[in-house]
């Protein structure tokens, strides 16, 4: 088992990131704009208005106390009020968070056993056609813009031969399936985008195990190639994997973010594009804030499960 | 049969000559892959340069009786909604993105290995308290904390370049930082530090250039990944702006009237955009990266 000592050092290190995270997202919505009811209001505002509407969302008061009552409310869910919507940020966090999930699970649904299989293929096979048509599709998939691969799947298979709908929001009141149909072709452009990814790093641990001692080890003792790929090589081979994959989350909530304007749905990718563009503060503080914790917290889990799974890692005390 | 060499050509000449030579056989040397991309790239750079002479058509002017014409004899491409001429367009549309995506490269890449390079060096708390910085900026997507200090400083070429810059620069730390940590123990640096150089002096004049491998292949990735992200502002309507003829703006206005079968703008202009980040992959694969770098 992993050290309390250890434990508590991450975990202090993690609260740390997380409070500098708040810092830095205080900093760039309310501090960079300058003036933000004059940001909020135009130029052509009239001095009074500007003043009033800084004083309500007391803009007006020392840098400290404003970070102060921010930060404090924000930790009792309290984001304050959307400028846009006039309304409290929280349950429009919330709302979109749970759409983005559902999109995020879909993802991993096709990511994870395409990723994960090409690579044990690709490492098997190292050197060969297989390998290198594997990790040669998946550099090319890789390169190419969300966007672009999202918009020529969407002609191909939402316009022109009509499988799946164009929008990734399924009508109220629909089903699971339903539900899940609709995202289907949203998810597409970023699974193509991160399987090469996953699968490399899959790949690299394959190499690495195969060519480990106890491999040799397990072959010596007499164990059947099957086996060997079995019991010995895969667990050892994926551990890292799993790292991979939770560092790779970052990458997949910023893809979010076009995925969700390009196919219309309402998560949290989109509500972050909306407040910018708005620029509704509030709600961007909030959103980044939400996304930057889940980012930072699965990094720490992915790190965790790493540590729990190989014995090496337990007594590495820096996160 | 005599020899070419018994007639010696005029000096300057025999040293154009031997400057093609030594080209041609730098050339040859390349990976197949390095001289595909670098043409491509040289393509979309002549077409930046001198793009706007050799266009059959104004790229700005608008046509309100020819628009969202599909591709034919006079228009190639086709035109878009406001009857512009698509290819006119794609071709003088990589300018903007050609001047932004290196430019904030360079300066992520630069203050990125200056900070790596300071990090690396000194042990204890500078190392303690920049690690723990660089660790804060990576906590954000990379696309959000664009897209939050874009809207905070308003978008423009200038505000792209500045915020692509800052988000690179902790990814290029982190890299530089643990080459700079292995180049440490070796022994020509502690000759040097015995030696009398300072501190200074033992990170620019020794150090650097043993890790100049490294600060290549971050600045041949991130010159792709750069155009990757510029390209995708844009077509947020976070990067360049109009009425610049830039790729990923013509996709975002294309994109629009695909539902009506006006596939033209959004294709063309995707291929360029695809056709771009293609070719610095390529260079980038030739130069032995895809290996170690994060995104």
């Amino acid at each position: 088992m992993l050290s309390g000592r250890t434990l508590s050092t991450r975990a202090a290190s993690l609260l740390l990131t997380l409070w500098l995270v708040s810092v830095l997202v205080f900093l760039a919505g309310q501090v960079l704009p300058g003036d933000v009811g004059r940001v909020m209001l135009g130029p052509f505002a009239d001095a009074q208005a500007v003043a009033a509407l800084n004083k309500q969302l007391g803009a007006d008061q020392p840098l400290l106390v404003q970070y102060w009552r921010w930060f404090s409310a924000a930790l009792t869910g309290d984001f304050g009020t959307s400028l846009s919507m006039r309304a409290p940020v929280a349950p429009f966090v919330l709302q979109s968070l749970g759409r983005s999930a559902a999109l995020a699970g879909i993802i991993l649904l096709f990511l994870v056993p395409a990723g994960v299989g090409a690579g044990i293929v690709a490492g098997l096979n190292q050197g060969r056609l297989a390998d290198r048509l594997i990790v040669l599709t998946g550099i090319s998939f890789g390169i190419v813009p969300d966007f672009v691969s999202g918009l020529l799947l969407l002609m191909v298979f939402g316009l022109w031969l009509n499988w799946f709908p164009i929008t990734g929001a399924a009508p109220d009141g629909a089903g699971f399936w339903t539900s899940g149909y609709y995202l289907i072709l949203p998810a597409l452009p970023l699974v193509l985008n991160l399987t090469g990814y996953l699968a490399r790093m899959t790949r690299a641990g394959v190499v690495e195990a195969l060519a480990a001692d106890y491999t040799r080890t397990a072959t010596l003792k007499g164990l059947d190639r099957s086996q060997v790929i079995l019991r010995h090589v895969l667990p050892n081979a994926l551990t890292p994997t799993i790292a991979v994959l939770a560092t790779q989350s970052g990458y997949m909530l910023g893809g979010l973010v076009v995925i969700e304007a390009l196919f219309g749905i309402q998560g949290l990718g989109n509500l972050v594009l909306n407040a910018a563009k708005s620029r509704d503060f509030p709600m961007l503080e909030a959103g980044v804030l939400v996304m930057a914790t889940i980012f930072v917290l699965s990094a720490a889990a992915g790190d965790l499960i790493q540590a729990l799974l190989d014995p090496r890692q337990r007594r590495r005390a820096s996160l | 049969m005599m020899d070419l060499l018994e007639f010696p050509a005029p000096a300057r000449a025999s040293s154009i000559l031997r400057l093609a030579g030594r080209l041609g056989r730098a050339i040859r040397g390349l990976p197949l892959s390095v001289i595909v991309g670098s043409l491509i790239l040289l393509f979309w750079i002549a077409c930046a340069l001198f793009g706007d002479r050799l266009v059959p058509f104004d790229p700005y002017g608008e046509d309100f009786l020819a628009t969202l014409a599909p591709p034919d004899a006079t228009h190639w491409f086709g035109t878009d909604q406001l009857g512009r001429d698509i290819f006119s367009r794609i071709i003088v549309g990589s300018r903007d993105i050609l001047l932004v995506a290196p430019l904030a490269t360079l300066g992520g890449v630069a203050s990125g290995t200056i900070i790596g390079l300071v990090l690396g060096y000194f042990d204890g708390l500078v190392d303690a308290v920049g690690a723990r910085l660089l660790d804060t900026l990576m906590a954000f997507p990379f696309i959000v904390l664009v897209t939050m200090t874009l809207v905070a400083l308003g978008p423009s070429n200038v505000t792209v370049i500045l915020v692509i810059a800052i988000a690179y620069a902790p990814l290029v730390a982190r890299t530089v930082r643990a080459a700079v940590r292995e180049q440490r123990e070796r022994e020509y640096v502690s000759a040097a530090r015995l030696g009398g150089e300072n501190a200074f002096a033992i990170m620019v004049l020794e150090i650097l250039p043993n890790i100049r491998e490294t600060i290549l292949i971050e600045l041949v990735t991130r010159l792709g990944y750069a155009f990757f992200s510029i390209a995708t502002l844009s077509f947020l309507g976070l990067g360049i702006q109009p009425p610049s003829a830039d790729w990923g703006l013509a996709v975002a206005d294309g994109y629009g009237f695909l539902t009506g079968g006006k596939w033209w703008g959004v294709v063309f202009n995707s291929a360029a955009i695809v056709s771009l980040v293609m070719a610095t992959n390529l260079i980038a694969q030739g130069v032995g990266a895809f290996e170690n770098v994060d995104r």
